[in-house]
């Protein structure tokens, strides 16, 4: 290992590390604006042009807020969760290809902090580890409203994984790899997985809404029933910490939507401009498409949050147990039956 | 025509418990129908207004900010007769008197005036009593068409002759119009 590998990578994570807090920061902008334009209101526009500076602003108020903590036993769980949150939000972006490669100073950089195999199962691993930091958070606050926002939210994430898992393996057996780097290459050109699997995708982006505690799924931290959920007894940064948490985790899953359905750094004519315009030029084009698609989800995201209404918690579990698990099976049974065709027309004779 | 038919509004509709259907259940269609209602809303002309850069039209009756006027001569009409600060029901007007001097008659109207005049705007509810009692047509809520701005400390709200009084330009530009009709 040479130690212009090490340099090359640790300049690509610190991109990605700040790309990821970038977005989470201008995401809660984004939120207030596009509430704001959804109920024919005009939104944040005193800090900055438009209200730019309004991230910062928030910022400042929360580093210079008072900390509270309650008169909880559980003082050393009560500070780590919010830690936990916000590592397992900023760890999962390490798998994601950001782009093909750049040829640049006669190297080839990978624009990926590290393209392992197993790439998606290595995300939905961190993203359960995501669970421990709202189960710690809530249980340590020694609430009762925390404690039950707590509850549901790893319940709800622990429900809604199952179902996430069994969408995304008729997809698999579709591509044949976990790589996330495999798979947008197989999606070149506008072959995308979601012509071929809409389903699965549907599927899919039910669960990261569930999975992101994003409306109507925001169980965890309903204002109406449980003030703040697992994060009532948070004040100042700490609190802040879950809210950023919350959207590098919404910047991430919808990350993961457009890698895995929506053909991720690939646009069409991407072939003709590498020949064309070069290679480098071809893939700096690939990433604005990627951040093209992303901000699209992000945005379906805040669209949905000021359209839908949360659902009650038993109909939440009804959708994840009874309908979309059943549905994700059925969808894999199809694709298994779709793909061996050819084997099952011969065993037929026909 | 049955009593269930009629509908005098015209709005009226029958509540139906009819199973819904598949499709209905799966809520996504009714899903999308909300979404393109949300949308809609997004490109809509706004509700709200940037506040201190625009400003709503006022109504003509509109009781806003007071001002205390001055007559065409640019004299104030106030005699601090006290009558609106007895009619206030909300005990928001104070003043003191004071005789005007020889050498002040361009300033005062009457030969007594209010040396102090302050209004408490956060105990005023704005009713337009204190106009309906004043006898020197000097207190007026519908001139100014300003609403009273938010502040940080109780103190500020108290408005004083500085706040309230109906400046010279306007008394100026205001007897020129008289003048030209």
């Amino acid at each position: 290992m040479d130690s212009t590998f090490i340099i090359e990578k640790s300049v690509v994570i610190l991109v990605v590390f700040g790309v990821t807090m970038l977005m989470a920061m201008y995401s809660t902008w984004a939120e207030r604006k596009v509430a704001a334009y959804l109920q024919d209101r005009v939104g944040p526009n005193r800090a900055g042009w438009g209200g730019l500076f309004q991230p910062l602003a928030d910022g400042l108020k929360l580093f210079a807020k008072e900390e509270f903590a309650p008169n909880t036993p559980n003082q050393f769980l009560f500070r780590v969760g919010p830690g936990i949150a916000m590592a397992t939000a900023l760890m999962t972006s390490a798998v994601i290809p950001w782009g093909d490669r750049l040829h640049l100073f006669g190297r080839d950089i990978l624009l990926q902090a590290t393209d392992i195999n197993v790439g998606i199962l290595y995300i939905f691993g961190i993203v359960s580890v995501g669970v421990y930091g709202i189960m710690i958070g809530g249980w340590a606050s020694n609430n009762k409203f925390s404690l039950i926002g707590a509850i549901r939210a790893a319940s709800q994430m622990v429900s809604y994984e199952v179902a996430m898992g069994l969408s995304i393996v008729a997809l698999l057996m579709m591509t044949g790899t976990l790589s996330l780097k495999e798979i947008s290459e197989q999606q070149a050109g506008m072959n995308w997985n979601v012509f071929y699997q809409p389903i699965s995708f549907l599927i899919f982006l039910i669960c990261a809404f569930a999975e992101t505690n994003r409306t109507p799924f925001d169980l965890a931290e309903c204002e109406t029933e449980l003030i703040g959920g697992y994060h009532t007894e948070y004040s100042s940064m700490r609190m802040g910490f879950y809210l950023f948490a919350e959207y590098a985790n919404m910047f991430i899953s919808s990350t993961i939507l457009a890698v895995l359905f929506f053909g991720g750094y690939n646009y069409p004519g991407m072939s003709w401009v590498a020949e064309n315009w070069g290679v480098n030029l071809a893939n700096i084009i690939g990433i604005g498409a990627l951040f093209v698609k992303l901000c699209g989800f992000i945005f379906f995201y805040m669209w949905v949050r000021w359209t839908i209404p949360r659902f009650r918690y038993d109909q939440l579990m009804h959708l994840g147990w009874r309908i979309l698990i059943p549905l994700s099976i059925i969808n894999i049974m199809i694709t298994g039956v779709v793909i061996l065709r050819g084997e099952i027309f011969a065993y037929l004779g026909w | 025509m049955s009593i269930q038919e009629i509908s005098l509004s015209g709005r009226k509709k029958l509540v139906s418990n009819k199973e819904m259907t598949f499709l209905e259940k799966m809520y996504l269609i009714a899903i999308l129908k909300g979404l393109g209602i949300t949308i809609k809303h997004f490109f809509r002309k706004k509700a709200t207004i940037n506040y201190p850069e625009q400003v709503r039209e006022f109504s003509p009756v509109y009781r806003g900010r007071h001002m205390l006027k001055r007559d065409e001569q640019g004299r104030e009409n106030c005699t601090a007769c006290g009558l609106c600060a007895l009619s206030c029901p909300a005990e928001a007007i104070t003043m003191k008197a004071a005789e005007r001097k020889a050498d002040e008659k361009h300033l005062y109207r009457e030969e007594k005036y209010a040396s102090i005049y302050e209004i408490n705007m956060l105990r005023c509810i704005f009713c337009g009593l204190c106009e309906e009692a004043c006898p020197k047509d000097a207190i007026y809520l519908t001139i100014s068409k300003e609403l009273v701005p938010a502040n940080y400390d109780r103190e500020d709200f108290i408005f004083g002759k500085d706040k309230l009084v109906m400046p010279l330009e306007m008394a100026i530009k205001n007897t020129q119009l008289k003048n030209s009709n």
